[in-house]
């Protein structure tokens, strides 16, 4: 049922994911696992662009019919675009959550930020972990 | 039934001490399942006390607001139990099974805090008549949806056709004894069925198998909620608390007015005096979902508070109810709805928000 998680990214723990797009920018998304455990997601708030974030905090929040959940940026900086047709169709992410489903675009203020997070392996293992 | 739940793949919370199943597939899905086909849920953690001897029906009439004096035998009533500031203790259903014999069915949360309030009407007035908490050896699964009836006719000889809603009838499904009454919390036609808490892993297996044909699912506590909260009911312990007078919220209707009852006097003074705050059906037309504990504004005033709040899968909207000032519970009166660090537009308007065809 799961889709693959994609290997040209890094992972947080709280489920996001991050694609270094190699020019000082990097799009974010929730991972296919976390779109599952969500189910249903039926609304998304976006920040402004504009909006500065440290590592960890919260960029935006998804929600299901029950649930209400931020999503952390995995790595800090600038939101320098958002994924807007998730305004209409939130149910993007759970379409495809690592691609038509990506939230926020952002100008990371420390690319070595990046080093801190998950590859795609370390990722699988958290997940398996967490399914028991 | 845990085993059965965690082998359908649920997702599992704590509900007042019962380990519960939220969700199977997805709430969505077993909410429109629900409407169109059928939902079975499993009720088990809901309280049953039974009411028996020559004053169950003193004692009742005293508790409850409810005049149950004209309840047949076979008839499900609904009633408050209030404590003497006339708040709301619980909203609960009074089964009558004899003359003298009758079950109360309460809310999970409240069923200990029922009981020994009825159990201390019942010792300073001499009442006649044993009170006992069946609970833990009653089980219930609630069967709903348009198809519900002619998936149980498949278990069982009793006359479905003729049951009327909010009536019941004792018979053997699949063999099990059972009570089968015509009524639910989903706005749906269906069942809601008691059977002994030993039997009820066969009787939701017996079910699910005369169901598959009909597109019968497994649903949870997530789309009862929602299911619950498009027709208009309120839960207790979110949209009502002893607080909270019947009057305050749409139980006015509840409220017997010619008989005695437990909270009487006080209810009284509150009419008299008027109620300053009401509970409303509300939907946001502005963006976002207004949840449970948010806050209601009337132009720049705190005017309430959000008691129960969801996204709407049948009409695709954000609904719910809100505690607000009297002022402003009017159908189509704008107020708007404090949501995270943003103000989002919405309006009062009447409940139901859906209604099933007939």
């Amino acid at each position: 049922m799961s889709k693959a998680n994609p290997t040209d990214r890094f992972y947080s723990k709280d489920h996001e994911w991050v694609k270094d797009n190699g020019d000082g920018t990097a799009i974010v998304g929730i991972t296919d696992y976390a779109q599952e455990m969500l189910t249903d997601i039926v609304f998304v708030e976006l920040p402004q662009t504009g909006k500065k974030v440290a590592q960890g905090e919260p960029v935006a929040v998804v929600e299901s019919v029950k649930s209400v959940s931020d999503v952390y940026a995995p790595v800090g900086g600038e939101v320098i675009g958002v994924n807007s047709k998730l305004e209409n169709d939130p149910s993007l992410i759970n379409q495809d959550a690592f691609g038509e489903g990506w939230i926020v675009k952002m100008r990371l203020s420390n690319s070595a930020e990046l080093k801190s997070l998950l590859n795609v392996a370390d990722y699988e293992k958290l997940i398996k972990e967490e399914k028991h | 039934m845990y085993e059965k739940h965690v082998a359908l793949n649920a997702k599992i919370i704590d509900f007042g001490g019962w380990a519960m199943p939220v969700q199977y597939t997805n709430v969505i899905d077993e909410h429109k399942t629900t409407r169109i086909c059928a939902g079975l849920f499993d009720i088990c953690h809901m309280g049953e006390i039974t009411v028996k001897g020559t004053h169950a029906l003193n004692l009742l009439q005293l508790a409850l607001t409810r005049d149950l004096t004209g309840q047949g035998i076979g008839q499900v009533k609904l009633s408050a139990l209030l404590n003497n500031e006339s708040g709301i203790i619980d909203d609960l259903t009074v089964y009558k099974i004899a003359e003298d014999s009758f079950m109360l069915v309460t809310n999970a949360t409240t069923r200990e805090r029922d009981y020994l309030w009825i159990k201390g009407i019942q010792l300073s007035n001499n009442f006649n008549c044993v009170l006992e908490d069946i609970s833990e050896t009653m089980g219930k699964l609630d069967l709903q949806g348009p198809r519900a009836e002619e998936i149980l006719r498949q278990l069982t000889s009793a006359d479905l056709k003729n049951l009327r809603f909010y009536h019941f009838l004792e018979a053997q499904v699949e063999k099990i004894p059972a009570i089968i009454s015509r009524s639910g919390y989903t706005g749906e036609d269906g069942f809601e069925i008691y059977a002994a808490a030993d039997k009820i892993g066969s009787l939701w297996n017996a079910l699910m198998d005369a169901g598959s044909g009909s597109g019968l699912k497994p649903a949870g506590l997530g789309a009862r909620d929602t299911l619950r909260l498009e027709a208009g009911m309120m839960l207790n312990g979110q949209d009502m608390s002893e607080e909270i007078s019947p009057l305050e919220v749409p139980y006015g209707w509840l409220v017997d007015w010619h008989k005695d009852f437990i909270g009487k006097k006080a209810l009284t003074i509150i009419k008299e005096q008027g109620i300053k705050k009401k509970l409303v059906g509300m939907e946001m037309t502005g963006r976002g979902i207004a949840r449970h504990g948010y806050k209601v504004f009337g132009g720049a005033q705190e005017i309430g508070v959000v008691t129960s709040g969801t996204f709407s899968p049948t009409l695709n909207k954000a609904i719910g109810l809100a505690f607000v000032d009297i002022a402003y519970s009017a159908p189509d009166t704008e107020v708007s709805v404090a949501i995270r660090d943003t103000i989002s537009a919405a309006k009062i308007v009447k409940i139901p928000f859906y209604k099933k065809l007939k």
